[in-house]
């Protein structure tokens, strides 16, 4: 018979060894069962590996859909390295998408070098402030930070459907903004598909990353998250941290809104939220809340969900099979951490 | 030996590969907003697909439940990239995104569903769906005895509040007390949120269930409560068989067999369709086995006098929720006025916010 014993050190590099045995395994799995449908797996894992990174176009698409997904995760990591449990992503990266869209209605004749760094800057105020409202009344009223931020998630998709559908309506008559000028226009780099906001992903990514390892701020996150009792005794600011890093994370999910609406649409429509909030917080935990893991789970998943569409034109594979494959990696990298925290060992005969 | 097995083989691959362009298929690529299995909306271009897919010389492939936004727009350049020939994107709300990628790809001809934009390689093409909901508002009407209809439907846009117009003069034109009241419920394929949609009408006294939704949940719930209901997009009578009156239906088949046959003979120029029943795109489902031979007969009359052109159905004297007169009398609607339209006529309850 075998025992559960609890593993002395800490996961390092086994979490990240756990984390891709366990996906692999869910895609061999999927694969497995395209083979059930009737299509080849082999044939399938072709397409779907070809269709995800097989061109230079193919990369740029899972680059564009990452960026929004990237910044969202950092979001979300920032607020659960501190064991708030920010689930409002969604929300806040539809607040961020507002705010920018305010500033690109309402100042179209400014030029692009001072209408940008404008919007973002809404946007990020926007998303904060959206993160701000759960934190406060998580402070002062005790309210669970789950229910409040995923409430403000439909609140704020009302919002811009009641902006988007009310003052902001397109002239057309369909439920979506005027175009924005090409001022607020997000460029892309060079003559590639990828707007900016790849660079921005990259610098903010770093920064965070710089944050978390080499400031103040980053120990007293790890201190208060590891044991809140004891950073509170040793003087560690909770509460004011608490604050930071709900405005923090809705400020960067609100800029992806801006990045979404700015490059990828060009005007503010609902067709905007994406879920992308949503997917953050599987990525965030996929990749253990580090910045660099959580840049690579964002590529990887945005290439499975391009891999899929590839899966659907060439081999007729239903639409719902995209799902199944995230859900079922979701299910085996939770199943495979238990071996992170537990081992398995052999009991001893009395 | 190698060498003249390798030779033979340089002449033989060019002129295979000549032939093979020769032969080469028509690839045609369509695009749903929902899954094709939702018996509505995207059923009823599956099935044309699979109809125009039997023709000769032509490929066809699809990909289902995309997201309007960037990913449509990532998925029309995958289809424009693997050098599809004409490619059909069925929501409005990938009406930019392809505008933006048929930019791109001019040899590549883009079919547009229910939008307004064309390019020089871009047409869009809808169908009269408002002629078939006049006569389901007609059957509506008439099969109620409260004489208040539900009309479950999706976003407040033009071709929604037509249809819900149309629905409610065809209503009027048999019972002149009839209200239509409406329920918003965002989206265009939820089961569950139309379901209970329904509900909320059949609460307020609603006794004939009709919908602007690609799933046949409000079906199923007005079935549950023992009334009728109008069905959308496909006969949906196998979802409630004793509820299902009759339902305005597309047929796709003809349309694109159309369009196909100009892109393969070079024909093919852009243009906003817009066809109705006379050209057979869309239609009226077969009756309910409960709609008495009376109602049938009235219903079918109006239905040949539409065919006929005779019958235009925005035609005025028509006024507003507000009483407003917006089309004169004697006056019919443009086209434009009714790919606009965003005010409800009276006999309609509910706001087009």
């Amino acid at each position: 018979m075998l025992r559960v014993v609890r593993r002395p050190a800490s996961p390092g590099w086994r979490g990240a060894l756990v984390v891709s045995g366990s996906a692999l395994l869910a895609l061999a799995g999927s694969l497995l069962l395209l083979g059930v449908q009737g299509v080849s797996p082999l044939a399938g894992l072709k397409v779907l590996v070809l269709g995800a990174f097989g061109s230079a176009w193919a990369i740029e698409d899972c680059l564009l859909k990452a960026i929004p997904l990237f910044l969202c995760s950092l979001g979300v990591a920032v607020a659960f390295r501190l064991q708030i449990w920010n689930i409002g992503a969604e929300g806040q990266f539809a607040l961020g998408a507002i705010g920018a869209t305010w500033v690109a209605l309402s100042l179209p004749g400014l030029p692009k070098v001072v209408l940008l760094p404008l919007m973002i800057t809404a946007a990020c105020l926007a998303g904060g402030l959206w993160g701000l409202i759960p934190a406060i009344l998580r402070q002062r009223l005790g309210a669970s930070e789950i229910i409040v931020t995923l409430m403000g998630n439909y609140i704020a998709i009302l919002l811009l459907e009641f902006l988007v559908y009310g003052v902001w309506k397109d002239p057309s008559g369909f439920p979506m903004t005027p175009a924005f000028a090409d001022a607020a226009l997000l460029g892309t780099i060079g003559s590639t598909s990828v707007n900016w906001g790849l660079v921005h992903c990259l610098v903010l990514g770093a920064a965070v990353w710089v944050l978390f390892r080499f400031s103040r701020f980053g120990y007293e996150l790890r201190a208060c998250g590891d044991n809140v009792r004891a950073a509170r005794y040793a003087g560690l600011p909770y509460d004011r941290l608490a604050l930071l890093v709900m405005v923090l994370g809705g400020a960067l999910a609100g800029w992806a809104g801006c990045i979404e609406a700015s490059a990828s649409l060009g005007r503010l429509q609902p067709s905007i939220m994406a879920g992308y909030g949503y997917t953050a917080i599987v990525v965030a935990w996929l990749a253990r809340l580090s910045p660099l893991y959580i840049g690579l789970s964002a590529f990887l998943l945005a290439a499975l969900r391009v891999g899929v569409e590839h899966l659907q034109l060439d081999l007729q594979v239903p639409a719902a099979f995209g799902s199944i494959i995230e859900g079922l990696i979701l299910l085996t990298v939770l199943a495979g951490s238990f071996f992170l925290t537990y081992r398995l060992v052999p009991a001893r005969r009395p | 030996m190698r060498i003249i097995v390798l030779c033979i083989m340089l002449l033989v691959a060019p002129t295979a590969c000549l032939s093979l362009a020769a032969e080469r298929e028509l690839k045609v690529g369509f695009i749903y907003v929902s899954p094709v299995g939702d018996a509505g909306w995207s059923h009823a271009h599956e099935q044309a697909r699979q109809a125009i897919e039997a023709l000769d010389g032509v490929s066809t492939s699809y990909v289902e439940a995309v997201a309007e936004g960037p990913d449509s727009e990532r998925v029309i350049q995958t289809m424009a990239r693997k050098r599809f020939d004409l490619i059909f994107a069925t929501s409005f709300g990938y009406m930019d995104s392809m505008l933006k990628v048929a930019r791109q790809f001019p040899n590549t001809v883009f079919m547009h569903c229910s939008g307004f934009k064309t390019a020089a390689n871009m047409g869009n093409y809808f169908g009269r769906i408002y002629q078939p909901r006049y006569l389901s508002g007609m059957v509506a009407g008439a099969m109620s005895k409260t004489g208040v209809l539900g009309y479950v439907a999706a976003f407040p846009i033009p071709e929604v509040i037509r249809g819900i117009n149309a629905f409610t003069l065809g209503a009027r034109s048999v019972n002149p007390q009839a209200t239509v009241r409406v329920v918003w419920t965002k989206t265009w394929y939820d089961p569950a949120k139309e379901k209970e949609a329904a509900k909320s009408l059949l609460d307020v006294g609603a006794d004939v269930i009709a919908q602007h939704q690609d799933s046949p949940g409000p079906q199923e719930a007005a079935q549950e409560r023992g009334v009728y209901s109008i069905g959308y997009n496909t006969d949906m009578s196998r979802f409630a068989p004793k509820a299902h009156l009759t339902a305005p239906v597309w047929n796709w088949t003809p349309y694109y067999r159309q369009v196909v046959e100009q892109v393969q003979k070079g024909t093919w120029k852009p243009s906003s369709d817009w066809p109705g029943l006379a050209e057979g795109v869309v239609d009226l489902a077969p009756f309910g086995p409960m709609v008495p031979p009376a109602v049938r007969e009235r219903v079918q009359a109006k239905r040949a006098e539409i065919v006929a052109g005779r019958e235009r159905i925005f035609t005025g004297p028509i006024a507003d929720q507000a009483g407003t007169v917006r089309i004169p009398a004697g006056a019919v609607a443009a086209d434009q006025e009714l790919l606009g339209m965003n005010w409800f006529v009276q006999g309609v309850v509910g706001t087009t916010e």
